[in-house]
């Protein structure tokens, strides 16, 4: 059965960074377009990286920022200083 | 320890504002402290391996909840100076809003209580942090939605008196029973059954899509306090994955308790759910998506992914699993015609879908819509059109958990009622669905004291004999006004008026607003 | 089972037939009717004959419904809390073992709802 893990994100101007720095670590992810929202979903895991977000945006980038913009996920959480990884076990 | 980096970490920070703060006590016993920890059976060992995925501490709390509530309301605010109810697709939609501000919000309200209590009752400092950040969201939350709809309640009936409403109306017993059931279990039920069942597993159904709806419907206000609420739930929801391994990897002897509080509040939550599916299907006039097409996703889907992690504790998917994906099809339907019939006595309005609506859900349900459904909704259409508006001038028999009227039917045959009944102690009690007969075999006491409202009408406890009185002078209802058929309505009229169409000659022509 | 509590938990039924002023509660379903979207919740007088409770109470209950006029309802088959039950219209409701939330079925053969379609 697959298992899929996933992110949401309001569709502002911070989401779209989010999302091109998202796609770039997980080229295998799904972005699926819905009114207002983005919805990221991959198989087992996915990784949001902090140095990658700083490279997109051009600044220094807190991965807790995040939590202004996300809407939902699925999957187990991990987070530290570098990192947002969501997995199935 | 020494401090090297002139910025703590992030794990450090979080073990300094959280643990560290926290102290053994010396002069006073921990089960004095903590009266309640222990007497669901759950055994906790190591308070210390609770994790907090996203390690949140005050400091970094207020700051971005701080941003959050900006945003949202220079949101509003923009709303509310270009008169943003204006730009919604049709008023039919904020009766979704009344449904809302009603069953929803004070939910919020409840849930920050429930947070707030459960929160002294632990002694592990991570989970007591976790809780409070938790209650003071929930009182936001609540707080952002009734503002949010105070704009509505300037130019549209039925929103003038929620939190009076949401303790009487019949059918808000439904969700007020379920966060009722809640708060008064003890504090790991608490967390099982809102932390983990509703918030992880089934909110989303609540708030993505719908919300999603909204903004498809042009609702920024709602869009915005929802996504805004669900920014809080996303922290909400990996805490409730974490409190439930949490306590599965405390002891064994917490797998069968959990397990049964796992099907218990699986089951409350997707009855509860009928009328998100309903809000979903038949009150967005732009639609997003079906009902059927949500819960595949959100819960088929995402469920099948979490309950297959935690397969590895000795936890099964919930029990009636099987009958509430076969009614992904049927409870929207089943939900809206009940509201339908009994409008004479709900907050909002109702009506039947349009020609092109009724294409959808022959489209989207093309095993149940025109099979089960279609033949009943184009009857009343011609009723309402030909003057005979139909209401159902009985009161239905009621659940004795859930509260829903009876109105579900059976997973192998969807032209046969669902009802179950049990003797108990002499008395007899029904149901909607084995689900719900499970949940009181597991816990008569506390159900045979259900506050039905058919049954308090009928023992003289809601101001008056006749439907009319109840309505009015108990549940604060305008009765004609604020519900029964939208077609017609002030609401309407109002409507119409904001786009300056002509106002209907009679219910018979066909409205035209878009 | 029971509740586990934090002490003894006692509670009463909330719904017992004393607190019906005299009166109780009687539930009726009409299959192949889901038109009316529940089973039907009366306030019945235990002492009203069986045939009153038709005339007067699940008449005018089913009355929105094309099918009503022609249902037989007195002629019809009935089952009384799951079990077979045939009604005598001049025995009261209590005598006829209609107890408080009671629940009676009423199958009425050839109405199969509009279209046939169980609505």
């Amino acid at each position: 059965m697959s298992q899929k893990v996933f992110i949401a994100f309001q569709d502002n101007d911070n989401a779209r960074y989010l999302v091109e720095a998202v796609m770039q670590d997980n080229p295998e992810a799904e972005v699926q377009h819905q009114p207002a929202m983005i919805r990221i979903e991959a198989e087992k895991r996915l990784v949001i990286n902090r140095a990658t977000m700083e490279e997109t945006l051009g600044r220094e980038w807190d991965v807790q920022e995040m939590l202004i913009d996300v809407i939902s996920i699925g999957g187990n959480v991990d987070e530290d200083d570098d990192h947002f990884i969501l997995q199935w076990n | 320890m020494a401090i090297k980096n002139k910025k703590l970490n992030l794990k450090d920070k979080y073990q300094y504002l959280t643990r560290d703060m926290a102290w053994e006590p010396t002069y006073q016993k921990k089960e004095d402290i903590y009266p309640d920890e222990q007497f669901e059976g759950i055994k906790i060992t190591d308070w210390s391996q609770w994790e907090d995925p996203f390690r949140l501490t005050m400091d970094a709390y207020w700051k971005y909840q701080a941003e959050k509530e900006k945003k949202l309301y220079a949101i509003f605010d923009a709303f509310a100076q270009n008169n943003g109810h204006q730009n919604i697709t049709d008023a039919r939609y904020v009766n979704a809003l009344k449904l809302f501000l009603s069953g929803v919000s004070p939910l919020e309200y409840a849930a920050f209580q429930g947070y707030a209590r459960v929160g002294r009752q632990f002694s592990g400092a991570g989970a007591r942090v976790a809780c409070q950040l938790q209650a003071i969201d929930e009182l936001r939350h609540s707080q952002t939605q009734q503002h949010a709809m105070s704009h509505y309640n300037k130019h549209f009936n039925g929103l003038h008196d929620a939190a009076h409403q949401h303790d009487r109306i019949w059918f808000l017993s439904v969700p007020k029973s379920f966060f009722d059931d809640a708060r008064s279990a003890g504090p790991f039920e608490f967390l099982t059954a809102i932390s983990f069942s509703f918030e992880y597993v089934l909110t989303n159904l609540l708030f993505v899509p719908f919300m999603s709806g909204a903004a498809y419907n042009g609702d920024m206000a709602t869009v915005t306090f929802g996504f805004s609420a669900q920014s809080d739930e996303a922290r909400h929801m990996t805490l409730g994955l974490e409190v439930i391994k949490f306590i599965l990897e405390q002891h064994e002897d917490n797998v069968p308790i959990i397990q049964r509080w796992i099907d218990k509040w699986f089951w409350r939550g997707f009855r509860l759910l009928s009328l998100v599916g309903m809000m979903m299907d038949y009150m967005l006039p732009n639609k997003v998506m079906s009902w059927a097409e949500a819960w595949e996703v959100y819960y088929e889907q995402n469920g099948g992914a979490l309950f297959k992690d935690l397969e590895r504790y000795g936890i099964r998917p919930p029990k009636y699993q099987d009958v509430a994906n076969a009614a992904k099809n049927h409870v929207s339907h089943q939900a809206w015609g009940t509201f339908y019939q009994y409008s004479q006595a709900t907050n909002f309005h109702t009506w039947m879908p349009e020609e092109e609506e009724m294409t959808w859900l022959s489209e989207k349900y093309p095993e149940t819509f025109d099979k089960y459904y279609r033949a009943r909704f184009e009857h009343w259409d011609k009723e309402q059109k030909e003057g005979r508006r139909f209401y159902n001038n009985t009161l239905p028999q009621l659940c004795q958990v859930c509260q829903i009227p009876v109105i579900f039917t059976e997973k192998d045959d969807p032209s046969v009622f669902s009802h179950r009944q049990i003797k108990h102690e002499g008395e007899r009690y029904h149901f909607c669905s084995d689900g719900c007969c499970d949940i009181f075999k597991n816990e008569p006491e506390k159900y045979i004291q259900a506050w039905l409202p058919v049954h308090q009408i009928y023992q003289g406890n809601c101001g008056g004999a006749d439907v009319a009185t109840v309505v009015e002078k108990y549940y604060h209802i305008n009765l004609g006004v604020d519900n029964m058929e939208y077609h017609g309505s002030p609401d309407h009229q109002r409507w119409l008026d904001i786009k300056g169409l002509k106002p209907l000659q009679s219910n018979s022509e066909k409205k035209t607003a878009a | 089972m029971s509740v586990n509590a934090i002490s003894e938990y006692h509670a009463e039924p909330k719904d017992r037939v004393e607190n019906f002023n005299g009166m109780q509660l009687l539930y009726v379903y009409w299959p192949k009717h889901l038109m009316f979207c529940a089973p039907f919740a009366l306030l019945v007088a235990p002492d009203m004959t069986f045939g009153a409770f038709v005339d007067e109470l699940l008449k005018p209950a089913a009355a929105g419904h094309p099918d009503s006029e022609k249902a037989d309802f007195l002629n019809a088959q009935w089952l009384l809390n799951g079990e077979a039950f045939t009604p005598d219209p001049a025995s009261t409701l209590i005598d006829s073992g209609i107890d408080h939330k009671s629940m009676l079925t009423v199958t009425t053969p050839g109405l199969e709802g509009i279209r046939g379609s169980a609505s």
